[in-house]
């Protein structure tokens, strides 16, 4: 069984983020980029099922669509452990390119398992694992906290209202997955760094395909009223103001 | 021409999150010159169906087949887009929630349409049609333009106002053929809790951090939750220990929800938890640091121990709310 996790390369979630002039534009200026904490915890399970043997995982390969800078970013994820990288070569765009790229990689190669994060942290989009299945015309399925193999058969849970799902989807399909999906993110040992130097990353050169949309301005969300604090022997005066100034209980 | 939304429903009833997705499928439809079609899948009766009525849907096509009581991403998006189609849809809005983000991209690449998701306001212009959207986790909001013929919005929960009419509706209910074919989601077990206030549909959430020092401590939050009808919430470390179920970790990389009032006892406001929060109108914050990001974040804070503070704040919500 093959495995392929798609990851994004991200602002690190500390960042604080500022524009441009024009506010059309993230100012990159000392960012430093990380992998997308969904797509993180995707390659941590994907990499703790090829290290269990049952599972008859045999590799696992991440697939990213960007430029030559998020290079580190791809080098990282071989550190972790990821077997081999793709790279599609051209700046991200919006959602619909990035998961046509991916589709094309995946008509030429082929997978049993695909990982997607449910959001990047920088568009917040929730959209490429649903594009890029329903363009290859695979299942998915969404909200996964939980994949499992056993016995040949890939059981997954799902989150729903209130509860969970455990289902099955036939190979190949792709799964987008989040919290809950594996604990804490794999770190790189000094031995995975060693070896990331050498693992092989295939870069492939974009298809043709037009955006479907555009981010024309940024803006920052309106600063919020500043903390009027309340005497902590005074917790009635919080409670009035909830009930008569905010009027939210 | 028309809006078509897509009207989830949980054993047949609606909930606030969906009249929200038709007040603003309607107020779209009003920019629009044109009306709201909702969709309903599955068994709702007619009560519950008019109900959307009374929030400016003109037309409700109401469609049971019990091959769709699952959720095949596939199977729905196929429907959905077909009767987009159908019904001439220029706008076609779902939930943010789990489902939509299941559904709204596979109907994306069905119907060719730009996609904005996590929209909490109304278009900013129709030419272009320009969506205001969250970016970045919540630190920005982008004005992003659909540039295809078709546009898909995903609602953010609880970002829009119900706007109720006493206009007409009609109620249609159609017979659809599934096609086993396309059905590829087998369920094989459910563990569903009920009669719990969802933390992402609920108007008060209470939520403790790292701060409580442990999990024995969470009495007075939960008593607090109970007092004001409110669900409960944590920060990531508070569910990576187990303190807390998993469900209830909300953040970046948890539960992104927007309520009316947030309260956090005991919790920093590290950006990577206020990212899950900072759509909340109100936040207060409890903690023994002045200093704490959190107070930043929050309109009305109380610096001091949880455990003293907490006691006479359910004492007060018990008698002041009688
Ligand atoms: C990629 C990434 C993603 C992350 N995603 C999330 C996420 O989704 N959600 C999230 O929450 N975190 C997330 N984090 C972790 C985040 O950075 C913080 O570590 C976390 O939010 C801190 O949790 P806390 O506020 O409960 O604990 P702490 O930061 O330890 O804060 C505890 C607070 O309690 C106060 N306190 C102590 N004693 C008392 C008392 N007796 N009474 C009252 N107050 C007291 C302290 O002053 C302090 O402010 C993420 C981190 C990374 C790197």
């Amino acid at each position: 069984m093959k495995i392929l996790v798609c990851i994004s390369n991200v602002p690190d979630t500390t960042t604080k983020i500022k524009f441009l002039e024009g506010n059309n534009k993230l100012d990159t200026a000392g960012i430093q980029w990380v992998i997308n904490p969904w797509d993180e915890l995707s390659l941590t399970r994907a990499l703790e099922l090829k290290d269990d043997a049952s599972t008859g995982v045999k590799s696992v390969t991440v697939a990213h669509v960007g430029s030559a800078a998020s290079e580190p970013t791809i080098r990282k994820a071989l550190a972790i452990g990821a077997d081999d990288a793709i790279r599609v070569n051209m700046d991200a765009t919006d959602a619909y390119n990035v998961a046509t790229q991916l589709a094309e990689v995946l008509k030429k190669e082929q997978f049993d398992i695909v990982l997607c994060g449910i959001e990047s942290s920088d568009y917040n989009g929730s959209l490429v694992g649903g594009m890029l299945s329903e363009m290859l015309g695979m299942p998915s399925v969404s909200a996964v906290s939980g994949i499992n193999i056993a016995n040949g058969e890939v059981v997954l849970t799902r989150e729903i209202d209130g509860g969970k799902e455990v289902v099955t989807v036939p190979s190949p399909f792709v799964a987008v997955v989040q919290k809950g999906i594996a604990k804490e993110p794999r770190i790189a040992a000094m031995r995975g760094i060693m070896m990331a130097r050498t693992k092989p990353i295939k870069i492939c050169e974009p298809v043709e395909c037009e955006n479907l949309t555009e981010i024309v301005t940024f803006e920052k969300p309106e600063p919020r009223a500043k903390c009027r604090f309340v005497d902590a022997e005074n917790p009635k005066q919080l409670v009035e103001l909830l009930m008569n100034e905010a009027k939210v209980i | 021409m028309s809006v078509l939304v897509f009207t989830e429903n949980w054993d047949g009833r609606f909930k606030k999150l969906t009249f929200e997705l038709v007040s603003y499928a309607a107020k779209t439809a009003e920019m629009l010159n044109t009306t709201a079609t909702a969709v309903s899948i599955g068994k709702v009766d007619d009560a519950e169906l008019k109900k959307l009525g009374s929030y400016g849907a003109k037309k409700i096509i109401a469609i049971e087949n019990e091959k769709l009581n699952i959720l095949d991403n596939q199977a729905y998006s196929a429907l959905i887009a077909d009767l987009a189609k159908e019904e001439g849809a220029q706008v076609v809005v779902l939930s943010n929630n789990n489902t939509g983000k299941a559904i709204a991209p596979r109907l994306s690449v069905r119907l060719k349409a730009g996609i904005g998701s996590g929209v909490s306001r109304l278009p900013l212009s129709l030419e272009p049609f320009t969506v205001y959207k969250r970016t970045y986790s919540g630190n920005a909001f982008a004005h992003q333009v659909i540039k295809t013929p078709v546009k898909i919005v995903t609602l953010a929960q609880n970002s829009f106002d119900l706007t109720e009419t006493s206009d007409s509706s009609v109620i249609e209910r159609r017979q659809v053929t599934v096609d086993g074919e396309i059905l590829k989601t087998t369920v094989k077990d459910v563990q569903k809790q009920t009669g719990k206030i969802l933390l992402t549909d609920a108007d008060v959430v209470v939520s403790g951090g790292r701060g409580m020092k442990s999990p024995d401590n969470w009495a007075p939050i939960v008593e607090l939750a109970q007092a004001l009808g409110a669900a409960t919430a944590c920060s990531r470390p508070v569910s990576d220990e187990g303190w807390r179920p998993h469900e209830e970790h909300t953040g970046q990389t948890g539960k992104i929800i927007a309520p009316n009032l947030y309260i956090a006892v005991g919790i920093s406001g590290a950006t990577q938890h206020l990212a899950g929060i900072s759509s909340s109108k109100y936040i207060v914050a409890i903690n023994t640091d002045k200093d704490a990001p959190i107070f930043e974040a929050a309109q009305y804070g109380i610096v001091g121990d949880a455990m003293k503070v907490l006691p006479g704040v359910i004492a007060a919500v018990k008698e002041l709310r009688k």
